[in-house]
C-alpha cells in the first residue's frame, strides 16, 4: 500500500474512530487494557449473537497506531462469525510479524503492513487488537 | 568556569552516539570517565569482598567502600558518615524508611502525609504501610498548577500527621519544594520527615543539616553513579530505631541456635548480603566528580538551561507546557493535538530521547488535567544548542509526521 494512502487511513480512524464509545449494555461483554509496557488505556466491547461477533465498541486513551488499528479491525471482524473474526486478526499478526498473510482479508488493515519495522510501537498496534481476540476466545469458552 | 564542551568529553555517551539529543536524564544519567574507571579497576585490579580483612586486597576495597560513606556525608553536609545507608535507589531506600521506620512507629489513627505529585515508589510504601498500621495517608492540596506552597502545607498539617514524605523535586513537574520550611513546621507537631530526593539531589546542593530532613532517599544513577546505587540518609538517632529490610550475612554481630539476634551497629545493619561494591565504588567516584565541578555550578547551569528552554517552548504557538516554573531542568509539555507516546516516538525518529507518560506519578492527573504528558529532562551536559534543535523539531512535529514513523 502506498505511503500516502496509508498515512489517510490512519489519520481518519485516529481523527474520527470507528465503533468508538462503550455502551452501558449488560449484553456487552468488556475488557480494560491498561497495560505496563506503554501508556495507552483501551477498553473494548463485544457483543455476541449466537456464533456472530454482533457488535465490537471501544473507547479510552490512546496513541495514532492504537486507536486506528482497533478501529479498523472492529470495522473488519464486526458482524462475521466468530472463527471468521479469529481468522482475520491471526492474519493481522502474521502480517506483523512479517510472515505471508492474505492481504485481501486484512483491506485498511494493510495501513500497518510495515509497522514491524518500529519494533517500539508494534505494541500499540496489537492492544486493542489482542483484546478482541481474548474477548472471542473467551466467548468461544464458555460454550 | 563552568564549560560544558570540556564537560561532556568526560562522557563517552556522547561520543559513541552522535547526534543523539538525550533529554531523559531524569530517568537515569550518563556515567563520566571517573566513574567507569572506578568501576573498571573495581574488576580488573580489586575484584574481592569487602569486610573480609583477611588479605590485603580486601582490606584496600573495604576502605575505599566505607570512603565512601564519608564522601557521601560531606555531599549532604551530614553531620556523621555512618548516617549514609547504601540502598539500590531511591525506592529501596523509600522503602526502608517506610518499613523500617514506619511500620514499626505508626499505628492506627495516625496520619501519613504526602503530596498528588509523588512518584510511585514515594506513595505505594506507605499504602503498604497503612495497611499493616491501620495509619491512613492524606495528601496537601497542591495549587492549580500542581505547585506545592507553605501555606497548604500547614493547612494540611495537624496533631494526628506523623510523618510527612515529599520529593523535593517533582519527577513530572520539576518544582522545587520548600522542604526546609515543610520540616520546621512538621518539626513543631513532631513528624518525621522523609524527602525524596530523586530528582533534587543530582541538581542541587543539599544540606541536609540545613534542611533539617530526618531521611534523604535518592538514586545515586541519576547522578552520573552505576545502576543500582543509592542512599538512604537517615539522623543517626532515627536509624537507630529503625529497623532493617533484610536480615543475613553482615548485618548480624551475633546470633545463636536459640534464634537470639544482635544486630550490627548502623549502618551497617541495614546491608545483609554482599554489597554491590562496584556501585558504591562508582557513587563515591561520581560525588567526588560533581563535587569538583560544583553543585553550585551545577544548579545554577541548569536553572539557566530550564529557562533558555522555557523561553524557547513558550514561543511555539503549537506546546502545551504544563511547568513554566520549573527550574530543576524538567520540561514537560505535550504538542497541540498529538497523543504524548506519538510525539516521543516521532523525537525518536529523529534522535531525540524523551520520555512520554504519566511518569509514575499517577494521582497528579487530577491536578495537571491531563493523562500523558511528554517530559524532556536536562542535566549539566545539556546544552543550549541542543535546546535550539529540540525547538526546531517541535516546531514542525505534525500528526502527519508522527503516522509516518511506521510508514
Ligand atoms: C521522584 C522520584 N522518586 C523515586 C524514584 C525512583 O528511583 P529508582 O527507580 O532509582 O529507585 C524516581 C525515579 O524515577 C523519581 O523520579
Amino acid at each position: 500500500m502506498d505511503a500516502e494512502l496509508k498515512r489517510a487511513i490512519l489519520l481518519d480512524h485516529y481523527d474520527k474512530p470507528h465503533n468508538h464509545g462503550l455502551y452501558e449494555d449488560i449484553r456487552y461483554k468488556g475488557l480494560n487494557t491498561a497495560s505496563d509496557s506503554c501508556i495507552d488505556d483501551l477498553t473494548v466491547q463485544c457483543l455476541f449473537e449466537g456464533d456472530i461477533v454482533k457488535d465490537v465498541r471501544f473507547d479510552g486513551v490512546g496513541c495514532t497506531i492504537s486507536t486506528a488499528s482497533t478501529s479498523i479491525i472492529s470495522d473488519l471482524i464486526k458482524g462475521k462469525k466468530k472463527e471468521e473474526a479469529l481468522h482475520i486478526i491471526e492474519e493481522y499478526y502474521k502480517m506483523i510479524r512479517e510472515e505471508d498473510y492474505d492481504e485481501d482479508l486484512l483491506e485498511e488493515a494493510n495501513a500497518f503492513d510495515t509497522l514491524s519495522k518500529q519494533a517500539n510501537r508494534i505494541k500499540c498496534g496489537l492492544i486493542g487488537v489482542k483484546a478482541m481476540e481474548k474477548l472471542i476466545r473467551e466467548s468461544l469458552d464458555e460454550h | 568556569m563552568f564549560d560544558v564542551m570540556k564537560i561532556r568529553q568526560d562522557f563517552p555517551m556522547f561520543k559513541n552516539n552522535p547526534g543523539l539529543i538525550y533529554f531523559d536524564s531524569a530517568a537515569t544519567a550518563f556515567k563520566p570517565q571517573p566513574v567507569i574507571d572506578a568501576v573498571t579497576d573495581f574488576y580488573t585490579r580489586h575484584t574481592v569482598n569487602t569486610h573480609v580483612g583477611d588479605y590485603d586486597l580486601s582490606h584496600y576495597v573495604s576502605g575505599l567502600f566505607e570512603e565512601t560513606r564519608e564522601t557521601l556525608r560531606r555531599f549532604l553536609n551530614a553531620r556523621d558518615a555512618h548516617e549514609i545507608v547504601f540502598t539500590n535507589g531511591a525506592t529501596s531506600a523509600l522503602n526502608l524508611a517506610a518499613y523500617g521506620w514506619g511500620a514499626k512507629h505508626l499505628k492506627e489513627g495516625d496520619v501519613i502525609l504526602l503530596t498528588e505529585a509523588e512518584h510511585a515508589s514515594n506513595v505505594l510504601p506507605w499504602f503498604k504501610v497503612t495497611e499493616m498500621t491501620g495509619a491512613k495517608v492524606e495528601y496537601i492540596p497542591l495549587e492549580n498548577d500542581g505547585t506545592l506552597t507553605v501555606e497548604n502545607f500547614r493547612k494540611a498539617m495537624h496533631e494526628k500527621v506523623k510523618l510527612v514524605s515529599v520529593a523535593s523535586v517533582t519527577n513530572v513537574l520539576g518544582y522545587v519544594v520548600p522542604v526546609k520550611e515543610i520540616a520546621k513546621i512538621a518539626h513543631e507537631y513532631g513528624a518525621v520527615v522523609v524527602v525524596d530526593g530523586a530528582q533534587s539531589v543530582p541538581h542541587v546542593k543539599i544540606d541536609v543539616q540545613d534542611l533539617d530532613c530526618d531521611f534523604l532517599a535518592f538514586s545515586a544513577h541519576k547522578m552520573c553513579a552505576p545502576g543500582g546505587s543509592g542512599v538512604l540518609y537517615g539522623k543517626k538517632e532515627l536509624l537507630e530505631d529503625t529497623d532493617p529490610l533484610m536480615v543475613g550475612g553482615g548485618s548480624n554481630a551475633r546470633f545463636d541456635l536459640c534464634g537470639n539476634l544482635k544486630l550490627k551497629d548502623v549502618p551497617w545493619k541495614f546491608e545483609a548480603g554482599t554489597p554491590n561494591s562496584e556501585g558504591v565504588l562508582g557513587m563515591k567516584a561520581a560525588a567526588e566528580y560533581l563535587m569538583d565541578i560544583g553543585m553550585e555550578e551545577i544548579e545554577e547551569y541548569t536553572k539557566e538551561l530550564n529557562a533558555y528552554f522555557v523561553e524557547k517552548m513558550q514561543q511555539l504557538d503549537n506546546v502545551i507546557l504544563y511547568n513554566p516554573k520549573a527550574t530543576a531542568g524538567i520540561v514537560t509539555f505535550n504538542v497541540k493535538g498529538i497523543f504524548a507516546q506519538d510525539t516521543a516516538s516521532y523525537l525518536n525518529t529523529q534522535h531525540i530521547a524523551v520520555r512520554s507518560g504519566n511518569h509514575c506519578a499517577k494521582l497528579l492527573l487530577n491536578v495537571i488535567g491531563t493523562s500523558e504528558t511528554v517530559r524532556a529532562s536536562l542535566y549539566f551536559y545539556n546544552t543550549k544548542e541542543e535546546i535550539d534543535q529540540f525547538v526546531e523539531v517541535i516546531k514542525g512535529t505534525t500528526i502527519e509526521k508522527c503516522i509516518g514513523v511506521i510508514l
